[in-house]
């Protein structure tokens, strides 16, 4: 978190405040006012999450950000919103250089947001919800004038809502409405919005969405959209800028540029690692089998639609896709963590139900996400989290009594071969390091006769040294015969490591290349909608 | 390497049990306070409390006498909070398990030798017991109803069934002020411990402890419990399966429950009757989390609110106090240890007390 006075600042600060009223600005304006981010530059300790980021969204304008996951679009906002602060450069609200400390300041300044997930109160009406989010809200509230003024407000507005319906009996659609009207009746000139569509339905997603182009063409806000979803992109916005590993790579008006240009802009010009020199590998006996899974998320929406797909022995499967597009239910599900409408799944050619006697028979290991959440017990010691998978078999237990020594002898030699930096096979696994936590777990799932691994974003987090020593051990599990299945929010990833490369998107299994004839742009497309 | 595994073992013992030490001081204080206001001298009622619970041989076999049901509630508390259930409901359990344990001494007793007729109304009340709590556990699993709601539920609802019981059907004519079933033959009831007045159900509890505690750390059942209750989603990528430990658990911290109510019948009152549900499930609940859900540790604690309730007496007679003064101190012991318990962690313990951070 190096912070550099004075650097990239002092070049930027010197423009004369103009003596204009943004509302004045240039003919198209209404209250509407644009931004201009200079130069600007964010650091997490050593890795850059934004690096010297110049872009404009003038006012009045429906302004899409694209990037894929880690681009640096998030940090942009936040920055923006005042969530964190650059390290350089300089950001321009309504053609001023503004610091903006905190949300609340930018909302004075009527740089307002919208996140992905809705932030009403369910029990709350809309009217309710609409007065208490005012930063002024007085300790009584005069609810007849309120509401007077709340209707005057709803008047004004291109689209009616119930004031008096509570918002958990909003559908998606209505909510995200609900979310976007506040911040109009928070006098909000400029508008940032997360992936606002990723939680509605098409139809919603195109009412939401027309609704926000029709206001900007009235200039009445302006907007800038976060999103993954090329169609949305090209349907609705006017302008559009693209990040690619914490940089602006390109954008302007979203009419000269086709897809194609947007998918590579974000995805950039990789090509995939050539095949490894192997002796070509005859495609094994087929290992892991699903076909039709269906599931549901959390909040009950089908997460995983229809998803089929296969993999053998000896290969590494990578799924890739944007996140929230059903990899994590669809994981869950594997691990036996979801209950799934239609499994559907099959290993070694058997009914599987991620019971622990499969578990056992199929060689069945999984790396999920957020090992310590995932995976771990973190209350239990290092030696007890390791031994998960066979503390009640031979010679770890007899007649179900625990053997403590073997189960420790075990621990300490699987500590020393996986590296693991712990200050002893009883400490609590709560207590170590992300890495460490992963090595361990790495060292559990990949003991033994491991026949099927399931890896999900095995590397998330993690530091380089990590990140290689993780990928070697995929590598190396698949070249001793092991099918595994990679699913990923990193495209690089997946592409360094698959022999057979899938792209998910909402739900579904859209694309399916190998490694050989893997096309990167026609990859990013299908990730961010476009399937024709 | 043993005796360093030992002193291990040991300072994590001490440890563990500083913070409920402190709530308990912390109550005694809270409770001086009280009685300070109504102009009442602490010291006296403390030293009557000593003299009613630990005295005299006489008053240690009393408060022995009365810890079996609190240790065997207890447990029922301690086994279910290793799967991160919080059930409040071994009062109900209890009062079945007696229920049971009657119905089934009346029925054996008679064409089952007397030892027969003892093994078989145990069995009972633990059997009773131990489906009651399953069945919030099931309620739990497979429903989704929080445990603690429908095991406090359930409670009055057993309490509901066994007073319609006693009153109605399953009443002896002849008990007239109390209505209780039929009385249990002199032969089947449960003697007392050779040499002391202390009955056999203090033996049975103390050992169930041991027995809980064996479970719970040396066996593969207790290994899933410990990954169920530590992080359920781990214990599903392991192919755990959680209803059925669930339901496992929650039988065999009824069933310990249910045994104390069998306990209670066969060695005391020699009857169902509503003498069973006086609150000894909600003092286990207090000794569990004392005890930090450490069933060994519940051996003790249980001794020593056992001796609370059997000082109650003395202080009653001797202070003339009215009986609730021992409930009050009760109940702000009880918060002490749950404000303890929610601040864990968040105060910074002494260093020397506190284990070695990971590097």
């Amino acid at each position: 978190m190096s912070k550099h006075p004075g650097s990239a600042q002092t070049v930027e600060s010197a423009p004369a405040p103009k003596p204009r009223a943004p509302a004045s600005g240039s003919p198209a304006t209404g209250r509407a006012c644009g931004l201009e981010v200079i130069s600007l530059t964010k650091r997490f300790g050593d890795f850059t999450a934004m690096d010297q980021v110049s872009m404009k969204v003038r006012p009045g304008s429906f302004h899409a950000l694209l990037g894929e996951n880690g681009a640096g679009k998030s940090t942009l906002v936040k920055c923006v919103v005042g969530y964190q602060q650059p390290d350089e450069g300089s950001i321009l609200i309504a053609d001023r250089e503004q610091q903006v400390r905190s949300p609340r300041e930018a909302s004075m300044l009527g740089v307002g947001m919208v996140y992905q997930h809705f932030t009403l109160v369910p029990h709350m009406t809309v009217a309710e919800n609409l007065i208490m989010s005012r930063i002024d809200t007085p300790q009584f509230i005069n609810w007849r004038q309120a509401r007077v003024e709340l209707e005057a407000f709803m008047q004004r507005m291109p689209f009616r809502i119930s004031l008096n319906a509570p918002a958990s009996s909003l559908a998606a659609g209505e909510k995200q409405k609900v979310e976007i009207l506040r911040q109009l009746y928070l006098e909000r000139r400029f508008l940032i919005l997360d992936e606002p569509t990723s939680v509605l339905t098409p139809n919603e997603a195109d009412e939401v969405l027309g609704m926000l182009k029709e206001m900007c063409r009235r200039g009445e806000v302006t907007v800038l959209m976060i999103t993954h979803k090329l169609r949305e992109v090209k349907a609705f916005t006017d302008s559009v800028s693209v990040l690619r590993a914490g940089r602006y790579v390109g954008g302007g008006d979203t009419d000269d540029l086709t897809t194609e240009d947007l998918a590579e802009l974000m995805v950039g010009e990789r090509q995939p690692p050539a095949a490894e020199s192997r002796a070509a590998r005859g495609a094994g006996r087929t290992v892991l089998e699903i076909s039709g899974m269906r599931a549901r998320d959390d909040e009950g929406v089908p997460a995983v639609r229809d998803v089929s797909l296969s993999v053998s022995a000896g290969e590494i499967v990578g799924i890739v896709g944007v996140s929230g597009n059903g990899q994590k239910e669809l994981v869950e599900v594997l691990a036996g963590q979801r209950h799934a409408e239609n499994t559907g799944i099959s290993v070694q050619g058997q009914p599987y139900r991620a019971r622990r006697s499969e578990m056992i028979r199929h060689g069945v290991a999984i790396l999920p996400e957020e090992p310590l959440r995932n995976a771990c017990v973190p209350g239990m010691t290092v030696a007890d989290n390791m031994a998960f998978r066979v503390f009640d078999r031979a010679p770890y237990s007899f007649m179900g009594w625990l053997r403590n020594g073997q189960r420790r002898k075990r621990a300490q030699e699987l500590i020393k071969a996986f590296g693991v930096r712990t200050p002893g096979a009883e400490s609590p696994i709560g207590k170590l390091s992300g890495g460490n936590v992963q090595r361990a777990v790495l060292a559990r799932e990949l003991t033994g006769d491991v026949r099927l691994l399931i890896a999900a974003n095995p590397v998330f987090g993690l530091d380089f040294k990590a990140v290689r020593e993780i990928h070697d051990r995929l590598r190396e599990a698949r070249d001793n015969g092991t099918a595994v299945l990679l699913i990923s929010e990193d495209l690089d990833e997946v592409l360094q490591l698959s022999d057979r490369i899938l792209v998910m998107y909402e739900g579904r299994i859209v694309y399916e290349t190998t490694r050989d004839q893997a096309q990167v742009r026609s990859i990013g497309k299908h990730m961010a909608g476009d399937h024709a | 390497m043993q005796a360093g595994t030992l002193f291990l073992h040991a300072r994590r013992a001490g440890s563990a049990a500083v913070p409920p030490v402190l709530a308990l001081l912390a109550a005694c204080v809270l409770f001086s306070l009280f009685l300070l206001v109504q102009g009442i001298s602490p010291s006296a009622v403390f030293g009557n409390i000593y003299d009613g619970a630990f005295g005299s041989w006489f008053s240690w076999q009393n408060s022995m006498q009365r810890a079996a049901p609190i240790m065997l509630t207890a447990l029922c508390v301690a086994i279910t909070a290793k799967l991160g259930l919080i059930v409040i409901g071994a009062e109900g359990a209890l009062v079945l398990g007696g229920l049971g344990a009657a119905l089934a001494g009346l029925a054996l007793q008679g064409w089952l030798p007397p030892l027969g007729a003892q093994v078989g109304l145990l069995l009972a009340g633990a059997v009773v017991g131990g489906l009651w709590i399953a069945l919030a556990g099931a309620l739990r699993h497979y429903r989704g109803v929080n445990e603690t709601i429908s095991t406090l539920l359930l409670t009055y609802i057993a309490i509901a069934v066994l007073n319609h019981l006693v009153e109605g059907p399953l009443r002896d004519p002849a008990s007239l002020n109390n209505p209780s079933t039929f009385p249990l033959d002199w032969n089947v009831m449960i003697g007392e411990i050779p040499g002391t007045t202390i009955h056999w159900g203090f033996g049975f509890a103390v050992v169930a402890c041991i027995v809980c505690w064996v479970l719970v750390n040396r066996t593969t059942f207790g290994f899933a419990a410990r990954m169920i209750g530590g992080n359920p989603q781990a214990a599903k990528l392991s192919g755990i399966p959680v209803g059925r430990v669930l339901l496992l658990a929650c039988g065999l911290g009824g069933a310990a429950a249910g045994l104390a109510g069998a306990v209670e019948v066969a060695a005391v009152h020699g009857a169902a009757n509503s003498s069973l549900a006086v609150g000894y499930g909600f003092t286990g609940i207090l000794v569990a989390f004392i005890a930090r859900q450490n069933a060994l540790a519940i051996i003790a604690v249980a001794i020593l609110l056992g001796g609370l309730e059997a000082s109650s007496g003395v202080v009653q007679r001797r202070m003339d106090l009215p009986d609730a003064t021992l409930v009050v101190f009760q109940g702000i012991a009880f918060l002490c240890v749950l404000a303890s318990e929610a601040i864990q962690g968040r105060l910074r313990m002494p260093q020397l007390l506190r284990p070695r951070e990971a590097v």
